[in-house]
């Protein structure tokens, strides 16, 4: 490496030390947003309040209450009369109002003995969170047929994610949401604060060619995101409990490939935007949407309509989340996403081609 | 007049139908002190930045240190030094280290660094400074060090655009002992300023309106032929008939 990349490399790294904000929320930033997504935000049903309309509390009635208090899912809060359902629902009180019928009890035996009977238990579900409503008429089915269930015709195995942790989805989406952060945001200001102050203009007098500018300044960026790689990745296992199951290496590689990616997408962004505002604003607008709503990072892409879906083909955090979650939860090889890669690889070259030519122009 | 280190003939560059810099020719000799003046939007920046290899020209020629600019701007650009209207120095680094990168920047080994560092120090009676972040320092030492880092790869021709707006009277003297004193080094001084008292300092001045360079002599010769007593009115003379303003 010659005297005047190792130069600007060596700049590049003062600025970011010196900046120790900047430096600080660039390392907190991830661990923020995976304890946020880890933790806080979950998409499993929790203490959902149920209450208990029953004629006679018999002991097939209590049994199933008993089982229903003493899961974590629910909260029992007593039994109520039949007319005030109405009123605990709207008033929020209670998600969920179970209705047993009076024979119970016996409808249960004829059950267990195999003959077909009518509907014993009537659930009463707010419907206003789509999301808690389907999880609790889910839950309850399971444990209040308790083994009336295991006669059903259908086993359910949940593999991979037996427990259904949210985390397990999240933590590859947060990656793929972070390395578009650390990386794009910060590359894209700092190029467009050199055009904005000045002093790219002096860079570019100087007989240094302007790739060399540029790749300079990846490079630290580069590094940093390694780090913040390395966080994440410790974060996620010892913290969140994932699975890396499918081997850091492959992991490690991809990421690499999303780095270089999220880098070059910076570089475009700072030849496209004029000042640091409009830098800040095309990275975190542009870039942060899409990957929030179309990676498939918080919606199944399969669920969206047509258009969406078509669309969210040109979101490079697409592909990079679904072969990491590949690779994290269901431990395949880096080899089994090896679509992934190649559509990823495309596109660095793709941006980053597209970005030098960009840079070019700019001179003349 | 001897060695001729910056040559143009005909330079005209156009943006679409506007046509910045219209056909210009002059020559600008070794050691000289060349004022490039002209009114805001006058064409200044644009035929400036052709010299320095920022832009290429839409038809003219011309050289910059023995260098095409048609053909040779990386050359030119090892043999030129730049200082731009807006401080262009990094306030984040210190004095010491804005020295080192441009030095690297322009491949000076680490010898040669560490030598011309302590030289353009001394002669900035900066060597207490040398570890002080630049932001610190107030606008006239920032542009003095500006121009010190300009020279520090020994150009033949250093470009100085507006370097003193906004600096104070004292400084500027300061800055213009500089100028002199690089001059007599045989390093040639091209500059842009609208101090028009800084325009009497200079060799030889020429003057841009409208894309064009209206006149072209030494001062006295200037104020001689458009009967002003000062730089001044040479310049309000040739201005008042311009047609693009600000």
């Amino acid at each position: 490496m010659n005297n005047n990349l190792l130069s600007l490399i060596k700049k590049e790294s003062l600025h970011i030390l010196r900046d120790k904000r900047t430096m600080l929320i660039v390392m907190l930033i991830p661990v923020l947003l995976m304890i946020i997504f880890g933790f806080a935000i979950s998409t499993e049903v929790n203490n959902i309040n149920i209450a208990v309309v029953a004629s006679e509390r018999t002991d097939g009635v209590k049994d199933a209450v008993s089982r229903i208090a003493h899961n974590d899912y629910f909260t029992f809060c007593g039994y109520i009369d039949q007319d005030r359902i109405d009123e605990y629902l709207r008033s929020g009180k209670v998600g969920t109002v179970i209705v047993f019928a009076s024979d119970f009890d016996r409808r249960m035996e004829q059950i267990y003995a195999g003959i077909p009977s009518k509907p014993i238990i009537q659930l009463i579900v707010d419907g206003s969170n789509v999301n808690t409503a389907s999880a609790s008429i889910a839950y309850l089915q399971e444990i209040l047929l308790g083994r009336a269930s295991q006669q059903a015709m259908f086993e359910t195995r949940m593999l991979f994610n037996p427990q259904m942790k949210s985390a397990y989805n999240f933590v590859p989406g947060t990656m793929g949401l972070i390395f578009i952060l650390v990386c794009a945001i910060m590359t894209s200001v700092s190029i467009v604060r050199e055009k904005e102050v000045g002093t790219m203009e002096v860079l570019l007098v100087s007989p240094v060619r302007p790739a060399k500018i540029v790749f300079a300044k990846m490079v630290p960026y580069f590094v940093i995101s390694c780090v913040v790689l390395i966080m994440i990745l410790l974060l996620a296992y010892f913290m969140l409990h994932v699975p890396i199951s499918g081997g850091v290496w492959g992991i490690f590689t991809l990421s690499l490939l999303y780095l270089l990616l999220s880098l070059s997408l910076g570089l475009l962004v700072s030849t496209v935007a004029k000042t640091q505002t409009a830098a800040l604003l095309i990275s975190g607008m542009v870039m942060m949407i899409p990957i929030l709503l179309l990676s498939g990072m918080l919606f199944p892409i399969e669920n969206m309509p047509k258009f969406f879906e078509v669309l969210s083909n040109i979101v490079p955090a697409r592909w990079y989340i679904d072969a990491i979650r590949k690779m994290m939860i269901q431990g395949s090889p880096l080899i089994a996403v090896w679509k992934e890669s190649v559509i990823l690889l495309g596109m660095t070259v793709a941006f980053f081609g597209l970005s030098l030519i960009k840079f070019n122009d700019k001179l003349e | 007049m001897n060695e001729i280190v910056i040559s143009v003939r005909n330079l005209t560059k156009r943006f679409g139908n506007f046509t910045a810099v219209n056909n210009i020719s002059f020559d600008v000799c070794r050691g000289e002190i060349f004022g490039f003046l002209g009114a805001n939007g006058a064409g200044k920046t644009t035929a400036m930045r052709m010299l320095c290899g920022l832009s290429y020209p839409t038809s003219g020629n011309g050289t910059v240190a023995g260098f095409d600019i048609m053909r040779k701007g990386e050359m030119i650009k090892r043999h030129i030094g730049y200082m731009s209207q807006q401080f262009s120095l990094y306030n984040d680094l210190t004095v010491g280290e804005n020295i080192n990168l441009f030095a690297g920047i322009y491949g000076l080994s680490k010898q040669s660094t560490e030598k011309r560092t302590g030289e353009l120090l001394a002669r900035l009676n900066f060597l207490s400074e040398r570890d002080t972040l630049v932001g610190a320092l107030p606008l006239g030492w920032k542009q003095k060090l500006s121009f010190a880092i300009a020279t520090v790869h020994n150009p033949e021709v250093i470009f100085l655009d507006e370097p003193t707006s906004g600096v104070d009277p004292i400084t500027r003297r300061q800055f213009w002992e500089m100028i002199y004193e690089a001059a007599e080094g045989g390093t040639t001084i091209f500059i842009t300023t609208h101090y028009m008292d800084e325009a009497e300092y200079c060799s030889r001045v020429s003057i841009m309106v409208d894309g064009e360079v209206r006149a072209l002599d030494t001062p006295s010769r200037l104020k001689q032929q458009f009967n002003a007593e000062s730089m001044d009115g040479v310049f309000r003379t040739l201005a008042r008939d311009a047609e693009r303003g600000d």
